[in-house]
């Protein structure tokens, strides 16, 4: 039996749906006409006044906002409150530039918290569900987030915040947490440690997990559910949206609801800015149409994914999104060709390689190289050196297939790619341009 | 009768190497034979030790992936063409040996060892015992 957080707004019929973001659109424009004079001076320049925007239909006309702006507005110019009605702000880790500060109410921090339970009850979770939050607690939006969505649902949490792997190990089996909230390299890496210390699947308490915050492929999903014998969920979101839970996988596992109610997604043609019909791939853009501190109109992500409205099995209406194939910030131009990391993955997982892989792109003699260096296992590992060149040929040819190019493929020493508590860093580009 | 050979990976950079022999060092292990085969990117030590066991469990411990697999240790005549002989042996019975190293014997042994690598090495094993040529076996091996 399907379990729903708030099913009259999960289950709601798509003229239900329309019906409020029309009304919430038309309020949320003159709130920020109002309230934020640097969305308001794209809005005159975009030749807009606040009377302009009477329903969904007139979204398109709106211009984007993106990470330049929310650098240059930097920290209060989308502020869309006084001061004294926030109660808390979050924060990207800024590793790209300056950080994006995002700024709550408490109504807007109970409408996350919301949106993250719909999260965890959709995983299957109840008050008898016992959730280990190990992602970071803080700035990062991943600890409060969740944190606050196993409070709604009534789970006992742990937030045992990330790292500490022994420490998560053995709060996972002395208090038979159930659930466990983390990003999937760390779920991947707790799965291998846990593997290592001889527990098998059936001697480990948790039965589902909730991970996000960094792209992952489905290869991946089945090699984590295998070693944790769970049944592993993909949640999405952004600091900027107001963190994880503006969309979360059901038990259909093919896609993520987005929360219709607060989001109106879109998705364009990142070079023209043209709205996509259904079905097609492209930037996904989201206008928060009930969020007071840091409402953003048509935020361009820069994650690349597909929009299906098409009947899901597990009775929600809200559209889906596909798993974003790619980032049009990661993707990798190698000599012409685009390259997303998750395809690299998508085949070293076929191919029965781990999921901690690094990709060195670099420039030699004007020429694009990409080397992709795995670990070896003691499972591939053999005296037969031949037998381990035919298996190196084969993962070329494999990533040959996927991207069209040649790539090198470099066997290093068992853990000595970082791992990675948070976001994991798959790509180092020496290339100097 | 034939003896345990660990086969370890290692990079190939600079360092690699130094760091499993500083664990075998520190461990005080002994190594009867040692040869490294590289590639350009990975290299694969091949090691005979006093203690197998022990051997496994520390470079297990330090993250090292290996492999143990079964050679034979020959005992070479030492004349011209003692080799030979050898090789003709295994050639008339239609064993191939995919490859082989040399090593230091004993400190109270004359002749000279070689570690060989075949496809069949109980075969390989019973066609040498069975025309004189004599093999260490592992008891033997860990002695010296």
């Amino acid at each position: 039996m399907e379990r729903y957080y708030q099913p009259e707004i999960e289950t709601a019929s798509r003229e239900q749906i329309k019906a409020w973001q029309d009304e919430r659109l038309v309020k949320q424009v003159r709130h920020v006409w109002d309230s934020v004079p640097y969305y308001r001076k794209k809005m005159e320049e975009a030749g807009l006044t606040r009377e302009d925007i009477r329903g969904t239909e007139d979204l398109h006309k709106l211009p984007f906002l993106s990470k330049a702006d929310l650098r240059e507005a930097y920290p209060y110019g989308l502020l869309g409150t006084e001061l004294k009605n926030c109660v808390r702000i979050q924060s990207t880790s800024g590793t790209t530039g300056k950080r994006v500060v995002a700024f709550y109410t408490q109504a807007d921090i109970d409408l996350w918290e919301d949106c993250c339970a719909r999260a965890i009850t959709a995983a299957g979770g109840t008050n008898e569900d016992v959730c280990q939050v190990s992602y970071g607690y803080g700035l990062f939006t991943g600890g409060p987030g969740l944190n606050g969505g196993s409070h709604k649902v009534g789970c006992l949490t742990i937030p045992t915040s990330s790292g500490n792997t022994e420490r998560q190990i053995m709060f996972i089996r002395d208090l038979n947490a159930t659930i466990l909230c983390c990003t999937p390299s760390y779920a991947a890496y707790l799965g291998e440690s846990m593997k290592e210390m001889g527990l098998t699947p059936d001697q480990i308490p948790l039965k589902a997990g909730i991970f996000g915050a960094e792209a992952w492929s489905e290869e991946m999903r089945q090699s984590i559910q295998d070693t944790l014998g769970i049944k592993a969920y993909d949640i999405y979101g952004l600091t900027e949206l107001s963190g994880p839970g503006v969309a979360f996988e059901c038990s259909a596992q093919n896609g993520m609801h987005i929360n219709e109610d607060h989001f109106i997604a879109e998705v364009i043609d990142p070079d023209t800015g043209e709205p996509l019909p259904d079905g097609q791939q492209g930037e996904l853009v989201f206008t928060a149409i009930t969020k007071q501190a840091f409402p953003l109109l048509r935020y361009r992500t820069r994650d690349i994914c597909v929009l299906s409205h098409e009947k899901c099995c597990c009775g929600r209406t809200h559209v889906k999104m596909s798993k974003p194939r790619g980032r049009t910030d990661d993707m990798l131009i190698i000599r012409g060709v685009n390259v997303f990391p998750s395809q690299i993955e998508t085949v070293l997982l076929n191919l029965g390689y781990p999921a901690n892989y690094q990709i060195i792109v670099d420039r030699v003699r004007n020429t694009d190289t990409l080397d992709v260096q795995v670990e070896m296992t003691p499972e591939m590992f053999t005296d037969n050196m031949g037998v381990i060149a035919e298996r190196q040929k084969k993962l070329v040819d494999g990533l040959r297939a996927m991207l069209g190019l040649t790539v090198k493929v470099t066997l290093v020493a068992p853990k000595s790619i970082v791992r990675s508590e948070g976001k994991a860093v798959r790509v180092i580009d020496k290339r100097k341009i | 009768m034939s003896v345990k050979q660990i086969s370890i990976f290692v990079e190939n950079k600079p360092g690699a190497l130094l760091a499993m022999t500083t664990v075998l060092a520190e461990n005080r292990i002994d190594m009867r034979a040692f040869t490294l085969a590289e590639t350009s990117d990975f290299g694969i030590v091949r090691i005979i030790v006093d203690d197998v066991y022990k051997t496994c469990q520390v470079l297990k411990d330090m993250g090292f992936v290996y492999s143990i697999s079964n050679v034979l240790g020959v005992v070479i005549p030492d004349v011209p063409g003692g080799l030979n002989q050898v090789l003709q042996i295994l050639t008339e019975e239609d064993v191939n040996v995919e490859y082989m190293y040399a090593f230091q014997g004993g400190r109270n042994i004359s002749g000279a060892y070689m570690i060989f690598k075949v496809a069949d090495e109980n075969k390989a094993s019973a066609v040498l015992t069975g025309r004189g040529i004599k093999l260490v076996d592992q008891e033997e091996l860990e002695g010296m």
